[in-house]
């Protein structure tokens, strides 16, 4: 396996770290505000923001490592997707930037003021929303490159029923893996007002997802047939994830091993992810870059996986240290620290 | 127009974001050491003013890091948005110490969390003050690897160039270039510097207008006593750039100093104007004394901008930000210094008005500096991205909506930089020391009014 492979398995897996625990953090947003709407934030706010409050900096810290890895590994990649993303990549910015500085100033200076927590909601949908622009675009057909430079085109894109159906998974699939983790939470802390209501969103949002994927692959199939034959060949990697959305669905449904249930749903997104990116390949960007043209030289790239693994050695044990303390300490959970 | 001109809007946005982040990244690397050293001296010396004073300079600063870790979100996926052709080709270099930087961050930011919610939960405070390190190694490691990537562009190194490709990579040799030590150095010490002149601000003016209590006495004391040392710092860090410059990048030192043909002995000019035929008037002349600056001898020779080509000179009034730059440094040491005096002489009072206004002009004074420091780094080494290679202009995105961004940007920093204002006022207005002290210590405020 070329160091190209190790590269890219490396930056999905970050992306994946990031699907998972940012999509917790945005969904956490958009129910603490639903619930303040519809008057029942005195049962569920408070479990929320003991979550949240010690974890959201190492949320977009795994972005970061995203993007910034991409860059390294890809050098090409800054190139096609800097110039064409110019508009969407700002518009991200710019709501990643008011989410995280509007939680901080909500939690230290002005809690629940009814302006913070709608833009904390607010973004929570239209983050995942934009951020998904770029996985789009990564399909072809929808950025132009001329002697002047590269130029994305807008009209491609807002009328293509892929692009919509992928922003609809991203909603969705946040709002799902996030009651889903809220409800493991909550039967943690020995809360059962808020379990009671966490638990039937989660019941809630199964369905859309189940139905956003399947959208999803139709749409692919009719936009990038050849990316959709190959998925198609990973057909049991898909399959896997179907199986464990059952298994999470069925002892959410029951009230049993909420634990079991939020992990089969990191499968379920672990194995649909993945199938996706080994479908992708070559292609980081059809068909501009694929991983063996893209690639980095064979130093930086050598340098970068060493960098790597002496970093993950720093940051695994602080990362555990981090959840002991806070995520898995009953104690804390209930409140009482 | 200029708005329709992607280079030149992709500069200003750049600058935009980076004159924003700088100051949140600065009290980020500095606050810190600040927060370590009081809970440190509070610890040992079993003094429960300076223990208050860390948790409530750490409650601020979680405000400050919020909206720096948002605003480096910004400039890291900027660079590519707005440098794609840069990043392509830098990228193949100089991704290490970028990759590394987020390693940092990662590390401080798990650390800060820790410290931020566990005041109490430890037997033994020291434990409490052992979380604080690794928060300042992370938060200087930042520093450091993001200044390298900027003494890269400075100074490129590790890499040849074969036609438009860059072969023979070696990653440690662009991340140690030759600006790299001086830069690291500059750049840390000036945090630390103006973060412990911007927290004697805040101590100054409560004293000042709310007559303060002995809390802000300590944190004035404490506070200053740190500028003093980390001016020195910046000085001797200051030096060493010039001497730097003076071998590396000539033509940066001559432009800033408005040094046009090489000599031996040459004139530092302070200020002044130029006139039609780029004459200098009106200046204040330091005889030899740049020759000085730049190699430790006043008689050594020091190359004048007219060695450099005239479409790759840096714009003359950068000479305008390294004057001021250097000011408020050495202003930041004299009145830090006059504090420490008046504080030893025991007739004198350190407290009177006059000495407690210059030290709170310090703190804005210091941010200024900073800013001037980077206005000068960055145009200083016009008109390239990456020096001798790559020219800014080639580097741009060749997107056309950039003014757009401009001013969608300009509007995000107009409300984070009030939002950070307002709560950060209404966190410490609503809750003053006194108060806070009395409910957290009650059995030391208690002996204190006994002893009084």
């Amino acid at each position: 396996m070329g160091y190209e492979y190790i590269g890219i398995t490396v930056l999905w897996l970050f992306l994946y770290g990031y699907l998972i625990v940012a999509s917790i953090d945005f969904g956490a947003g958009f129910f603490a505000y639903y619930a303040k709407i519809t008057k029942k934030d005195h049962i569920i706010n408070q479990l929320i923001s003991r979550y949240l409050s010690p974890v959201w900096e190492v949320t977009n810290v795994f972005f970061v490592f995203f993007f910034v890895g991409i860059v390294g590994f890809f050098p090409d990649s800054a190139y096609y997707y800097g110039q064409a993303l110019l508009i969407p990549g700002s518009i991200a910015i710019v709501l990643l930037a008011i989410r995280g500085s509007f939680y901080a100033f909500e939690n230290y200076g002005f809690k629940n003021n009814h302006l913070y927590m709608f833009l904390y909601g607010a973004t929570g949908l239209l983050i995942p929303a934009s951020l998904s622009t770029t996985l789009t675009i990564s399909e072809g057909g929808f950025i132009e490159e001329t002697a002047n430079g590269v130029t994305l085109l807008y009209g491609e894109l807002f009328t293509s029923p892929y692009s919509w159906s992928v922003v609809f998974l991203a909603i969705v699939s946040v709002l799902y893996i996030s009651s889903m983790f809220l409800t493991y939470y909550a039967n943690r802390a020995n809360d059962h007002s808020a379990l009671a209501l966490v638990r039937k969103y989660a019941l809630f949002w199964s369905s859309p997802t189940i139905i956003a994927s399947m959208t999803t692959f139709i749409a692919l199939s009719q936009h990038n047939p050849e990316h959709f034959q190959k998925a198609i060949d990973l057909w049991w990697m898909f399959g896997l994830s179907v199986a464990f959305f059952m298994i999470a669905l069925f002892l959410v449904y029951v009230g049993k091993y909420y634990g079991w249930a939020f992990i089969a749903v990191m499968f379920q997104f672990f194995f649909a992810f993945f199938g996706y990116g080994a479908s992708h390949l070559p292609y980081i960007l059809q068909p501009y870059i694929t991983i063996s043209s893209g690639v980095t030289n064979e130093t930086m790239a050598i340098t970068l996986i060493t960098v790597f693994i002496a970093g993950l050695l720093l940051l695994v044990p602080s990362l555990i240290l981090l959840m002991r303390l806070f995520l898995f300490d009953a104690e804390y959970v209930k409140g009482k620290k | 127009m200029f708005f329709e001109d992607s280079v030149m809007m992709s500069r200003l946005l750049t600058s935009l974001t980076l004159i924003f982040h700088v100051i949140f990244a600065t009290v980020g690397v500095g606050i810190p050491i600040m927060i370590s050293i009081a809970e440190f001296i509070g610890i040992k010396k079993n003094d429960r003013h300076l223990q208050l004073l860390a948790r409530r300079w750490t409650r601020g600063m979680t405000v400050t890091i919020a909206v720096g870790v948002v605003t480096g979100t910004a400039i890291g996926l900027q660079l590519s948005l707005l440098w794609p052709n840069f990043m392509r080709l830098a990228g193949n270099v100089i991704a290490l110490p970028l990759f590394m930087e987020v390693f940092a961050f990662f590390f401080e930011a798990i650390f800060l969390g820790i410290y931020l919610y566990t005041w109490d939960r430890f037997k033994k405070p020291i434990y409490h003050w052992f979380l604080s390190i690794p928060i300042i190694i992370g938060s200087t490691l930042s520093a450091f690897f993001i200044t390298t990537v900027n003494s890269f562009m400075n100074t490129p190194r590790g890499f040849e160039m074969d036609g438009g490709n860059v072969t023979n990579i070696n990653p440690l040799e662009a991340m140690f270039n030759p600006a790299t030590p001086t830069k690291v150095f500059h750049v840390v010490a000036s945090a630390y510097l103006t973060s412990a002149a911007i927290l004697a601000t805040i101590a100054a003016i409560i004293i000042l207008f709310r007559k303060g209590s002995e809390y802000h006495t300590k944190a004035l004391k404490l506070t200053v006593t740190a500028t003093f040392i980390f001016a020195i710092m910046t000085a001797i860090a200051g030096d060493l750039s010039a001497k730097f410059l003076a071998e590396h990048q000539p033509e940066k030192l001559a432009a800033g100093e408005w040094h046009f043909e090489t000599e031996v002995g040459a004139d530092l000019i302070l200020f002044g104007s130029l006139n039609e035929e780029n004459e200098v008037e009106n200046a204040i002349r330091i005889p030899k004394a740049l020759s000085f600056l730049a190699y430790g001898d006043f008689n050594a020779e020091v190359e004048g901008l007219n060695e450099t080509p005239a479409d790759e000179q840096p714009p003359l009034w950068i000479h305008y930000m390294f004057d001021l730059m250097v000011s408020i440094g050495f202003y930041m040491l004299g009145i830090s210094a006059l504090y420490l005096l008046f504080w030893k002489v025991k007739k004198w009072n350190e407290e009177n008005k006059w000495l407690l206004w210059a030290i709170a002009a310090g703190g804005p004074l210091s941010m200024l500096a900073i800013e001037f420091g980077w206005i000068f780094a960055e145009e200083g080494r016009q008109p390239w991205i990456l020096r001798g290679i790559m020219t800014v202009a080639e580097g741009a995105t060749t997107s056309d909506h950039v003014g757009l961004m401009f001013i969608l940007f300009i509007g995000l920093y107009t409300v984070l930089g009030a939002g950070c204002l307002v709560v950060l006022r209404k966190m410490f207005k609503d809750h003053p020391a006194e108060a806070e002290f009395e409910s957290r210590y009650p059995e030391a405020a208690a002996t204190k009014e006994v002893d009084e």
